[in-house]
């Protein structure tokens, strides 16, 4: 009887949720279709060879390079004296290799790590092919390690990128819209508990990252073998801590508004920097050093951080202290704000 | 059981930077009375509603529910009331039994989700989406709603508005079983025959004040006559002035011109409608039209105020 309220608060919140078809779409399809994209696009079979355009005043002495450099792991085109500057910077090769009297010149942009890679390989080649012995005798053996690809590395950012648009949508959108409506007007002069709602409202959120947590590493498993190492219940409670931490930030956006346009900009003017910066699509470590604090207090570094080290390195969540740390202060804090703030019409 | 069901003491409240919505109100409201507050746009009633209904924090003043305070007693009052608020729009993704059964589940004893759509006619809807109703029958979900605690107040803002005259008849009757059960339901309007038929008392209400109090019968009684004569005469001249009709007419209580027409409040027709036609003729005018009607609270406004009930307050 006492969770009778609770129950049908919750039932209509799932109601509502998933009778939206469009909501079903931009919250589960539309991930999966974002890192199918991303892995198509940065998928990789094998190493691809460096390219390494080739220069010299005769067709004979480019035949004559190009044969000595010749190894799976160069490729080379061929090109006259007279298109060297002509096609300046930004071409596909990595290197330029120019003959001249008595040797090459080597052309490259020492910024570009390929071009320094083609440069050492070329000039084993050359050397070799003249004679060189190197003194130690080596051999190479290939050992791949597991979740060292873009595609491994990218999907726990997209899900954590993932946690934070469905709870912010979920909790500060469907307030605002609810206090539009007068709806949180008109509950607000019923008996309901004011606690049951808020509680329903979270629980609603709980339920739907459970599918939304199993679909994206269900999908990334199965199509792109992403291996997945960390345990099931750190994965799970760090999924979850995330989300108490968004969906309290969340409360807070949308603790007043009473415009959709206000709650809008708010979740955007939230999301976008996080977008950028907490590492979802390229490593957070780019950016200088001076941003760094800023950057490492996020809550989505923090999760994404978290979320790379339990399901690839198969850390536990005990092992994450700041990611639990930080996500909990976020969420304490901003809870307690929206529940200060808080207007029911 | 001897406190009112509703007491307001010099309600006030103004809205920033100075629209003093409430200006000073007094209501007292017994238990088992059907109480209406009539009042034209702007008037001040929802504002007044939501004061008493605990969602609004007055300027000043005092309100008492049931005997307490809002302050004191705010989820033992929920308990005990129900609502309807003027505008709503609840949830579109759930059925009208849904919805009905989520507002049930507030409060510890009420009625079967299903009977209380029954009793507004909702019955053959429950299983409709509640963004798929018509506009009379989502108001008339929001009444099962306000209706579903069994409430012994209830608290109606405009119940009727948009509902066709079949819906609305069949709301009397559920306003008035519930009155029969000693429930006390206090609404607002802008009809005057749902205020007449319905209410034991109406307050008429006009920029926050109440500037009528009493039984439908009282106030049309005040009037001095219970009939009026609607007189429009020919031609493009304005009717003759107010005492004209008071001084040349016999029976006439109240004389008052609307724009063409002259409305005239009588006690006995067929005496004052032969001296009407004689005065007429003596000045030369001709009669284009004449209606007799039953005085309604709308000319009960229009004397307190010289204006109609359509108009704005402000
Ligand atoms: N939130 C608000 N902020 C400022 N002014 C308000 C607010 N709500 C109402 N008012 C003003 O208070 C006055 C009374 O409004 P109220 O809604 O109580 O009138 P009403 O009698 O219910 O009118 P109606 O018949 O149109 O529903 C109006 O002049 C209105 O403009
Ligand atoms: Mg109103």
């Amino acid at each position: 009887m006492r969770w009778q309220a609770f129950r049908e608060l919750l039932l209509d919140r799932l109601r509502q949720f998933h009778r939206e078809p469009e909501v079903i779409f931009w919250v589960y399809l539309f991930p999966l279709l974002l890192i199918a994209g991303l892995g198509v696009a940065f998928s990789e079979d094998g190493p691809k060879p460096v390219l390494v355009r080739v220069v010299a005043d005769s067709p004979e002495r480019t035949a004559e390079l190009a044969r000595q450099l010749a190894s799976p792991e160069i490729e080379t085109e061929t090109a006259g004296l007279d298109q060297l500057d002509r096609a300046g910077m930004g071409g596909r090769w990595d290197l330029t290799i120019v003959a001249r009297d008595g040797g090459v010149e080597y052309r490259l942009d020492p910024q570009q790590p390929e071009s320094r890679l083609a440069r050492e390989l070329a000039d084993r080649a050359l050397q070799q092919s003249q004679g060189r012995v190197d003194p130690v005798s080596t051999t190479t053996v290939a050992e791949v390690r597991p979740g060292s690809r873009y595609i491994d590395w990218v999907i726990p950012g997209l899900l954590g990128l993932n946690i934070l648009g469905s709870s912010m949508w979920g909790v500060g959108f469907t307030l605002v819209d609810l206090r539009i409506r007068k709806v949180l007007k008109r509950l607000s002069a019923t008996p309901m508990r004011h606690g049951d709602f808020l509680l329903a409202l979270l629980a609603s959120r709980m339920l739907f990252l459970a599918l939304e947590v199993v679909a994206i590493l269900a999908f990334g498993r199965l199509v792109f073998h992403m291996p997945i190492v960390g345990d099931p219940l750190s994965i799970a409670g760090l999924c979850f801590l995330g989300a108490c931490s968004f969906s309290a930030i969340s409360l807070l956006t949308g603790a007043r508004a009473d415009k959709l346009e206000t709650v809008t900009g708010l979740m955007n003017a939230i999301q976008v920097p996080m977008w950028i910066a907490s590492g979802v699509f390229f490593s957070a470590d780019r950016f200088p050093p001076v941003v760094q604090p800023l950057i490492q207090l996020l809550p989505l570094t923090q999760l994404n951080n978290g979320l790379r080290a339990i399901l690839l390195e198969g850390h536990n969540l005990l092992d994450e202290a700041a990611a639990v740390g930080v996500l909990s202060a976020w969420g304490i804090v901003c809870f307690a704000a929206a529940l200060r703030l808080f207007r029911w019409q | 059981m001897d406190s009112p069901a509703l007491l307001c003491e010099s309600l006030v409240k103004v809205y920033p930077p100075d629209v003093r919505a409430v200006d000073g109100l007094d209501l007292e409201v017994p238990r088992g009375e059907c109480f209406g507050l009539l009042g034209p746009n702007g008037a001040g009633k929802t504002t007044t509603v939501e004061i008493c209904e605990g969602l609004l924090e007055p300027t000043s003043g005092r309100v008492e529910i049931l005997g307490r305070r809002w302050a004191d007693a705010g989820r033992a009052l929920r308990l005990r009331i129900g609502v309807s608020l003027q505008e709503t729009r609840l949830p579109e993704k759930a059925s009208a039994l849904e919805t009905a059964r989520l507002f049930r589940s507030f409060y510890d004893d009420g009625l079967e989700p299903l009977e209380v759509l029954r009793e507004v006619g909702l019955e053959s809807k429950a299983d409709a989406w509640v963004g798929k109703l018509s506009g009379g029958q989502k108001r008339r979900l929001e009444i099962a709603c306000a209706l579903v605690g069994r409430p012994e107040l209830l608290f109606l803002d405009e119940p009727t508005t948009g509902l066709d005259p079949q819906a609305r008849r069949q709301l009397w009757e559920v306003i008035r079983r519930l009155r029969a059960e000693g429930r006390t339901v206090l609404l607002t309007t802008h009809y005057m025959d749902e205020a007449e038929q319905l209410c034991d008392r109406v307050a008429i209400i006009d920029k926050g004040r109440v500037i009528a109090l009493g039984s439908p019968e009282e106030l049309i009684g005040a009037l001095g006559g219970d009939r009026v004569l609607e007189v429009v005469l020919d031609g493009p001249a304005p009717p003759p002035d107010e005492s004209f009709w008071r001084e040349r007419v016999q029976d006439v209580c109240e004389a008052r011109v609307d724009g063409d027409r002259a409305l005239l409040s009588v006690n006995r027709p067929h005496i004052a409608i032969p001296s009407l036609l004689e005065a007429i003729a003596a000045a030369g005018r001709s009669l284009e039209d004449l209606k007799t009607r039953h005085a309604t609270l709308e000319d009960v406004f229009l004397k307190l105020t010289g204006r109609t009930l359509e108009g704005e307050s402000r």
